[in-house]
């Protein structure tokens, strides 16, 4: 009988999930193009960060930089026209070696994250 | 309707009405790193968020006795860096070969102060004090306490993000953890001595999502980029106040340090987080077999970010700019 008492509760958990109204929450990255901790043997032309959430790309930035810390990124950080979850920074020609690609954003309900990860280019 | 129920009625409603026009800090998170609140051990973070609820089967006391308990817990942030928690539970105990006894275990509040959180280092740290309540539950039947107790704790979180590049795969380790000492307001309840005890917790997690997000790509996917094994680790120890066996009072409590070891998993998503975890006792005078404990938790600045998933008093800080 408890057994079945915990299971209901549970099962009310569930519940009052499904019926949350639809909100924003705090954008964590869901996959990124060079991966995280790629090694790539073509230099990409750009880098894509794509997120959980929507993102205000006014308040959000993606830095790259190589490894003796110089920026190698084009500094035009900017949202897809067709997805806003979706950001994307030029780089400049990069020569073989490892990059670090730092991200701080803010989804459209105005919560803050950040994080970085590196990929490294070796043709 | 009770006096504590119009308490957090009030609070609740405070809350709701306050909506400030200020960006939202992060619960949880020192720079790359994101902390799920942990199961049996206090988070280093302030925060908006309720776990409703924790279900929780313990392993059988020494005489083959079985209990279970439902808990829910509340907390919520004043400012930026401060906050209150408040908790309470039902309780049922099933004696062996005799009628179960059920109530309200006592209700536990708390107030919290973000001390630091260091993003480079992924590191944070909190003061708080938590504070069971005597007479607020059902003394006789759950369990409740017939004294308030005060336990002042320090916790801390760390994460390994900052190790270097040749311990790649250490990275998405982080350990949370918190050190107090419990203080009973009242030296023995019908003769049995209330104790004083240091009480400590550890969890060691790792992140497959750190993993799989800060360090290196493996192909996760869901739900499995979102989950975070760990192990906690619970004791406490009484400090054995001035025992005298001549004194007539008994020390059930004993003198040894007791815990809990609790392997599990919890999967962190966008609103909410499911964990479960198994109990295992250790120490003098614990129980037996296995125990489990299954908790729904919610965020609900990431709910309610207009609402009560704000601090009440703005996104300033207590101390400081």
């Amino acid at each position: 009988m408890l057994t079945r008492f915990l299971g209901l509760l549970l099962l009310a958990g569930a519940v009052f999930c499904a019926g949350i109204p639809a909100a924003c929450a705090h954008a964590f990255l869901d996959r990124a193009d060079p991966a995280v901790g790629a090694t790539v043997k073509t230099a990409p032309s750009m880098a894509t960060l794509t997120f959980t959430e929507a993102l205000e790309p006014d308040f959000s930035s993606i830095t790259v930089e190589d490894g003796a810390g110089q920026r190698v990124d084009l500094g035009d950080a900017h949202t897809a026209a067709d997805d806003t979850k979706r950001f994307s920074v030029g780089l400049k020609p990069l020569p073989p070696g490892s990059y670090k690609v730092r991200w701080r954003v803010t989804s459209v309900d105005t919560h803050k994250t950040s994080g970085s990860f590196s990929f490294t280019v070796a043709p | 309707m009770s006096q504590r129920l119009k308490i957090g009625a009030a609070l609740l409603a405070c809350a709701g009405g306050c909506a400030i026009a200020d960006a939202a800090l992060a619960h949880g998170f020192a720079g790359d790193r994101f902390f799920p609140a942990t199961l049996q051990t206090d988070d280093p973070f302030v925060a908006d968020e309720a776990s409703l609820p924790t279900l929780t089967e313990n392993p059988s006391d020494p005489t083959g006795g079985q209990s279970y308990a439902v808990e829910a817990d509340i907390a919520k942030r004043l400012t930026s860096d401060f906050g209150l928690t408040a908790a309470y539970s039902w309780n049922y105990f099933q004696p062996k070969g005799a009628a179960p006894q059920y109530g309200v275990a006592g209700l536990t509040t708390g107030a919290q102060y973000q001390l630091f959180i260091n993003e480079q280092h992924e590191f944070m740290g909190l003061l708080g004090v938590d504070v069971d309540w005597g007479h607020t539950g059902a003394v006789n039947h759950g369990g409740a306490d017939d004294h308030t107790t005060v336990s002042p704790t320090f916790d801390f979180g760390k994460g390994f993000g900052d190790l270097p590049d040749s311990l790649l795969w250490l990275k998405p380790f982080a350990i949370t953890g918190n050190i107090g000492a419990s203080f009973p307001t009242r030296v023995d309840s019908d003769g049995d001595l209330n104790q004083e005890s240091f009480n400590a917790g550890f969890a060691i997690e790792y992140s497959l999502e750190y993993l799989q997000h800060h360090v290196q790509d493996i192909g996760l996917t869901a739900p499995f980029d979102r989950m975070i094994p760990l192990v906690e680790i619970t004791s406490t120890t009484p400090f054995n106040r001035g025992f005298n066996p001549d004194s007539g009072l008994t020390n059930r409590t004993g003198d040894g340090t007791t815990g809990i070891v609790a392997p599990g998993v919890i999967w962190a998503g966008q609103y909410s987080q499911i964990g479960a975890e198994a109990l295992i006792p250790y120490g003098e005078g614990q129980g037996h077999g296995l125990g489990v404990l299954v908790q729904l938790h919610f965020f609900l600045d990431d709910l309610f970010p207009d609402s009560i998933g704000r601090p009440i008093l703005g996104s300033g800080k207590l101390f400081g700019a």
